[in-house]
């Protein structure tokens, strides 16, 4: 992970910052330069509320080698109630009890470290809503 | 007037029973649980540290306080459990909350008392007229070495508050600090755990100080036990904020609802502003809260609150700490635990 392309990706890594299109109102998230809809290149920051319903999910058991600690783990798309859906992590739920439909929420959570000596990366991961 | 505007806490979800670690290293529950007074302590997730944690309990913080992230004018958050040795935790925190680039930042350390000297600076930054709004965070996942008695009580947790002069929850009416220096617990640079002396840790350290704070700002504000509604102390343990505010003259139905450690464990520089939370979850407007942190090395915070009519406004806008202790735990297993707190050691 390097420093420059993690640091690239913070404001919607950290904040759910996604661009709305000005022409149209398409959201992106993450942002785009073009707006596949309607084709205009200008976008207003509009942030995400970070609710929404588990559309569906995997397990992964065998994973990428920074999180090959963390396996079985699973990975969910998540409709969320602003009209994006978004992929991330599902976390603090034992993976029999995941249901398509539940109600999540984004929470703030260490996604990977770079070895021993690298960076931090921080960004969101969904968690169930109780 | 300075005070509290908004305040928010988190608490991991797993928990860890004293029976489960007396179990690996063969020690006797009971006696553990006697001696502490505590049976179980919170366990931070694999992807939870003092950063996830300090986030969580900020938004939670500016919900009640009613302002988003970009009115803060400073972040401080104290922890003894940074996740970088050089780089501050509250970038990345006054970044997640929307408070960045218009913002102070520096991280604190003081053992124990950590968080309360991120508060105490947040109120001087607004007490000075140099901001607005100021967060004040104590955090940690600290650790003990595996088989000590700190095994039994390390655990995780964040409070978060938000500091300003306008729709105030709280009043801060005075702040006091009593501090000597005391080598009661350390951890050296590189070293993984930390280390302490043993009963030293007691009269000479936690006591004195405890002591010597809240008797200092009780005699400067003209008050006694009996003019508060609730106490809060520093909590290493179930035993030692329990004894310290009965011999004080408080009773225990003042210091119970900010006295979660025997469910908690030890949260370190987050354990009386956890208390604090918790405790304003259930005030009344008009109640005096008296708070005494302890931090190792050594000393001691204290605040004197006065609670607002808008508590009753901001206390259900999110979940109270008591959820996060007690309606929303899993208990792990010490493989896991030892796991998730890297504690075993792998190849590259
Ligand atoms: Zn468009």
């Amino acid at each position: 992970m390097f420093p420059s392309r993690y640091w690239r990706e913070i404001p919607h890594r950290y904040r759910l910052e996604a661009g709305k299109c000005t022409g149209c109102g398409f959201v992106a998230f993450p942002r785009r330069l073009v707006c596949p809809q309607c084709g205009q290149r200008e976008f207003e920051t509009f942030k995400l509320k970070g609710e929404g319903e588990l559309l569906t999910y995997t397990v992964i058991h065998v994973g990428p080698s920074a999180f090959v600690d963390d396996t079985p783990y699973a990975l969910g798309i998540v409709k969320m109630d602003d009209g994006v859906n978004i992929t991330a992590q599902i976390s603090d739920i034992g993976l029999d009890n995941i249901e398509v439909g539940g109600r999540y929420k984004i929470e703030f959570r260490k996604i990977q470290s770079d070895g021993h000596s690298g960076i931090h990366a921080y960004g969101y991961k969904f968690i169930p809503i109780r | 007037m300075i005070g509290i505007t908004g305040y928010g806490a988190y608490i991991p979800r797993y928990r860890i029973k004293v029976e489960e670690i007396a179990k690996v290293w063969g020690t006797d529950a009971p006696s553990y649980k006697r001696g502490l007074q505590l049976w179980e302590k919170s366990v931070p997730g694999p992807d939870q540290d003092t950063i996830t944690m300090s986030v969580e309990a900020g938004k939670n913080a500016l919900i009640r306080a009613g302002i988003s992230g970009e009115k803060l004018g400073a972040v401080y958050i104290g922890s003894e459990s940074h996740p970088y040795a050089v780089k501050p935790s509250g970038t990345v925190v006054g970044e997640a909350l929307g408070a960045t680039p218009d913002c102070r930042c520096a991280d604190f350390e003081f053992a124990c008392k950590a968080g309360t000297e991120a508060i105490t600076c947040a109120m001087a930054q607004v007490a000075a007229g140099n901001v607005k709004y100021a967060l004040g965070v104590g955090a940690d996942t600290s650790q003990g070495a595996p088989g000590d008695a700190l095994e039994y009580s390390a655990s995780a947790g964040a409070a978060a508050f938000v500091v300003g002069q306008d729709n105030l929850i709280a009043e801060c009416e005075l702040t006091y600090t009593y501090m000597t220096d005391t080598p009661d617990f350390w951890r050296r640079e590189h070293e993984f755990y930390p280390q302490h002396g043993s009963r030293f840790t007691g009269e000479p350290a936690y006591f004195k100080h405890t002591f010597g704070c809240a008797k200092g700002i009780m005699e400067k504000a003209g008050m006694k036990p009996e003019d508060f509604a609730y106490a809060i102390f520093h909590q290493p343990n179930g035993k030692f904020p329990m004894r310290a505010g009965l011999k004080l003259g408080f009773t225990k139905e003042q210091i119970e609802p900010g006295w979660l450690t025997p469910r908690l464990g030890n949260t370190y520089s987050g354990a009386s502003p956890i208390g604090l939370t918790s405790t304003l979850d259930i005030a009344k407007p008009g109640d005096k809260i008296l708070v005494v942190s302890y931090g190792s090395g050594a000393g001691s915070d204290g605040f004197i609150f006065k609670v607002t009519d808008r508590i009753n406004e901001v206390r259900n806008m999110v979940k109270h700490t008591v959820w996060y202790l007690d309606e929303n735990k899993v208990y792990l297993d010490y493989g896991t635990y030892a796991k998730f707190r890297g504690k075993i050691r792998k190849n590259d």
